[in-house]
């Protein structure tokens, strides 16, 4: 006698949803949803405001000026608001820190990546992203304290050795006394933007297929060649996009350029000299600016932040003109 | 389960919190009040200049022991902040040591005070190894400060030394890196005593010429004067006084070269010409012991608060500067005001509304 299979048990009955009801888990949903949306919605809300109100606060310095914010004559004392001097200062300070910084950055997300034992690669990485935690007025602090006194006596012997040659010694021309100059903050801020480029660095290299690498390999490249050859071009975007960063970093660096800049409004190639940026007149200014001042120091800041807009969206055209071309190449 | 590890963290969370809250609210409150305290409970808020922070610092302590009930918050941040935090009312009160310019926001006309509390002396220091008593007219300092007089051997220097034994060090010249009321009055000075001769202009902001190094505040200033062997610098009297420096005696309007010092700034006050709304301008007073770089400051309130218990205690803060206030002066480096002043000042004070 074949033993029957016992019956199976009857398939549930699918609920049907009876006019009205809700189905189980959409009140979630939607809620989720809609916090979300607010929460994206909240921040191009408060940028908005910030960029209006800020806009607002600095009319009257636009409207006096018109163009002329940008001549060169900063001299609030005979009632001129021309902000040259300040917009060139920002860009070399941020230039000088790009230049020391991003050569350094590649260099540490290459040896972490390619280079370094794997037990040695977390300590390093730990202890670059430590130098992001210092606080920047500490950095400033330390720069007027310690740094910019002991870099003196090198700026000394760049200014004398280059003397007698003619674009270097207007380039490195008579350093100042205490060394507070373009230099130094270039130097600061180029310390201080190194964790970011390299952390963001690291990822993207991190990311290139071992595939890509060990056919570079495979074909008889030496480590450096399969590294230029192999990483570099596959991350061409995302370093661009990390230097990109950095320079937004650099250009909005206030307080410890503030301390160590020199506090001179002065368009000048001596990167040896005393200078000022736009953020780092700001604070120093704005505790006694009244009327005109008062609207320039709000100004400069609408300044900076159009200037860190340009820069992401320069930043995602480059990116995007390099993964097409990349594509293209593919 | 869950909801008491939860609850294990939570309640020692809750109670350092409250620890922390808790305590200042204890340390206030200890100590007994004075028998003579009237004023009821109230907080008067100020901000604005720097210059006075070491005055009215002394001035809230003493007070607050006087009555205790009253709170007195100075938040400095400059001239420039104060009078517009007061003109925008953030502020029950507010520093100056400058005037309202016509084109700046402020309130209704009439609706407020100048009240002048202390006047105090700028110093010219230097550090010049071997040469004591340095004296310059305002012409030379001028041209020293814009950097037309390069070494300390020049003969305009020479002129008005002539038993120093000047040395041909280059001049360090140190201004102050931030905007400042201390920068306003020393250049107002000098474009009022030198007009020839300065031409940067006497405001809070000046730019200055490119050899020249910036400190930040009056400390700033003072220590690369310390620092730097032929530096010279313009700095308040209480912080040159505290970093050892050496002042320059000025020439004043009357020909005589006089020193910094909290008579010689009295002296300034005196000589000085009092407007109808208590403003003036002690700066290269003619008084033939005054100081020229004297530096004025008032406070700024308003004649009708909402609040009666504010008006009755700024008014009774107002008349304690004006009594113990004068007294304590002198001692943290201000000068006191001259007594038909102080009279003026007091009878301004009657004007403030008690009626709420």
């Amino acid at each position: 006698m074949a033993t029957e299979a016992p019956p199976r048990p009857a398939a549930p009955s699918p609920k049907r949803l009876s006019d009205g009801q809700r189905p189980p888990g959409i009140v979630a949903d939607r809620a989720f949803r809609y916090l979300a949306l607010a929460a994206g919605l909240m921040v191009l809300l408060i940028l908005a405001l910030i960029a209006y109100s800020t806009t607002n606060e600095a009319w009257p310095w636009f409207k006096e000026e018109g163009l002329g914010i940008f001549a060169n004559n900063w001299d609030p004392a005979h009632d001129e608001f021309g902000v040259g001097a300040l917009i060139y200062g920002t860009f070399l300070v941020s230039a000088i820190a790009l230049v020391l910084a991003v050569p350094v950055s590649i260099g540490i997300a290459l040896f972490v990546t390619e280079i370094a034992p794997p037990r040695l690669r977390r300590p390093i990485v730990y202890v670059v992203d430590l130098l992001a935690a210092i606080p920047s007025v500490v950095y400033g602090l330390w720069g007027l304290i310690v740094f910019a006194p002991w870099i003196v006596t090198y700026y000394e012997k760049i200014s004398d050795s280059v003397s007698s040659i003619p674009v270097l010694n207007s380039i490195f021309g008579e350093p100042s006394q205490a060394g507070k100059s373009f230099a130094t903050a270039g130097i600061i801020v180029a310390i201080m933007i190194t964790p970011i480029i390299t952390s963001i660095i690291r990822e993207v290299y991190a990311t290139c297929p071992a595939s890509l690498k060990e056919a570079a390999l495979a074909m008889g490249a030496t480590r450096w060649e399969m590294i230029r050859g192999a990483v570099f071009p596959h991350s061409r975007s995302g370093t661009v996009a990390a230097v990109m960063i950095g320079l937004g970093r650099a250009v909005g660096e206030t307080i410890a350029i503030a301390l160590v800049v020199g506090s001179s409004v002065q368009l000048s190639a001596n990167i040896l000299g005393p200078g000022q940026t736009l953020a780092g007149i700001i604070p120093l200014e704005f505790g006694e600016a009244s009327g005109t001042q008062r609207a320039a120091l709000i100004g400069m800041g609408v300044v900076l932040f159009v200037a860190t807009l340009v820069i992401g969206i320069l930043a995602r055209a480059i990116v995007a003109r390099t993964d097409r071309r990349l594509a293209g190449e593919a | 389960m869950k909801l008491s590890s939860r609850l294990r963290w939570l309640l020692p969370s809750a109670l350092a919190a409250a620890a922390v809250v808790a305590a200042p609210i204890a340390a206030g409150s200890a100590g007994a009040a004075p028998a003579s305290a009237k004023l009821a409970s109230a907080t008067l808020n100020g901000s604005g200049s720097t210059f006075q922070q070491a005055f009215d610092e002394a001035v809230i302590g003493a007070f607050k022991e006087a009555e205790p009930a009253v709170t007195v918050n100075y938040g400095g941040g400059g001239s420039g902040k104060g009078r517009q935090d007061f003109a925008d009312g953030v502020v029950q009160w507010a520093g100056t040591d400058g005037l309202y310019k016509d084109t700046d926001p402020q309130p209704a006309a009439g609706t407020w005070y100048y009240f002048p509390t202390v006047a105090g002396p700028i110093t010219v220091s230097y550090n010049l190894d071997g040469v004591k008593g340095l004296k310059l007219d305002a012409d030379t300092t001028a041209k020293i400060f814009q950097a037309q007089i390069t070494t300390w051997d020049d003969a305009a220097i020479a002129a008005l030394n002539p038993d120093a034994d000047l040395p041909s060090t280059p001049i360090t010249v140190a201004h102050r890196a931030e905007s400042s009321g201390t920068t306003e009055n020393f250049t107002k000075y000098l474009a009022a005593a030198a007009p020839t001769v300065w031409t940067l202009g006497g405001s809070s902001t000046v730019s200055w010429p490119a050899n020249t190094q910036a400190g930040q505040g009056n400390s700033g200033v003072a220590q690369i004067v310390q620092s730097t062997d032929g530096a010279i610098g313009y700095v308040d009297f209480s912080d040159a006084k505290a970093a050892g420096l050496s002042f320059a005696s000025l020439k004043n309007k009357a020909g005589k070269y006089v020193k910094p010092s909290v008579k010689s700034a009295q002296a300034a006050v005196d000589g000085a010409t009092i407007e109808p709304n208590l403003t003036y301008s002690p700066l290269d007073s003619p008084g033939k012991k005054a100081y020229p770089i004297t530096s004025p400051t008032w406070i700024i309130a308003n004649k009708n608060y909402s609040d009666a218990a504010v008006a009755k205690a700024m008014k009774g803060y107002l008349n304690f500067i004006y009594g113990t206030g004068q007294e304590i002066a002198p001692s943290v480096d201000y000068a006191p005001l001259p007594e038909d002043l102080v009279k003026q000042a007091k009878a301004q004070v009657k004007k403030i509304a008690t009626g709420g």
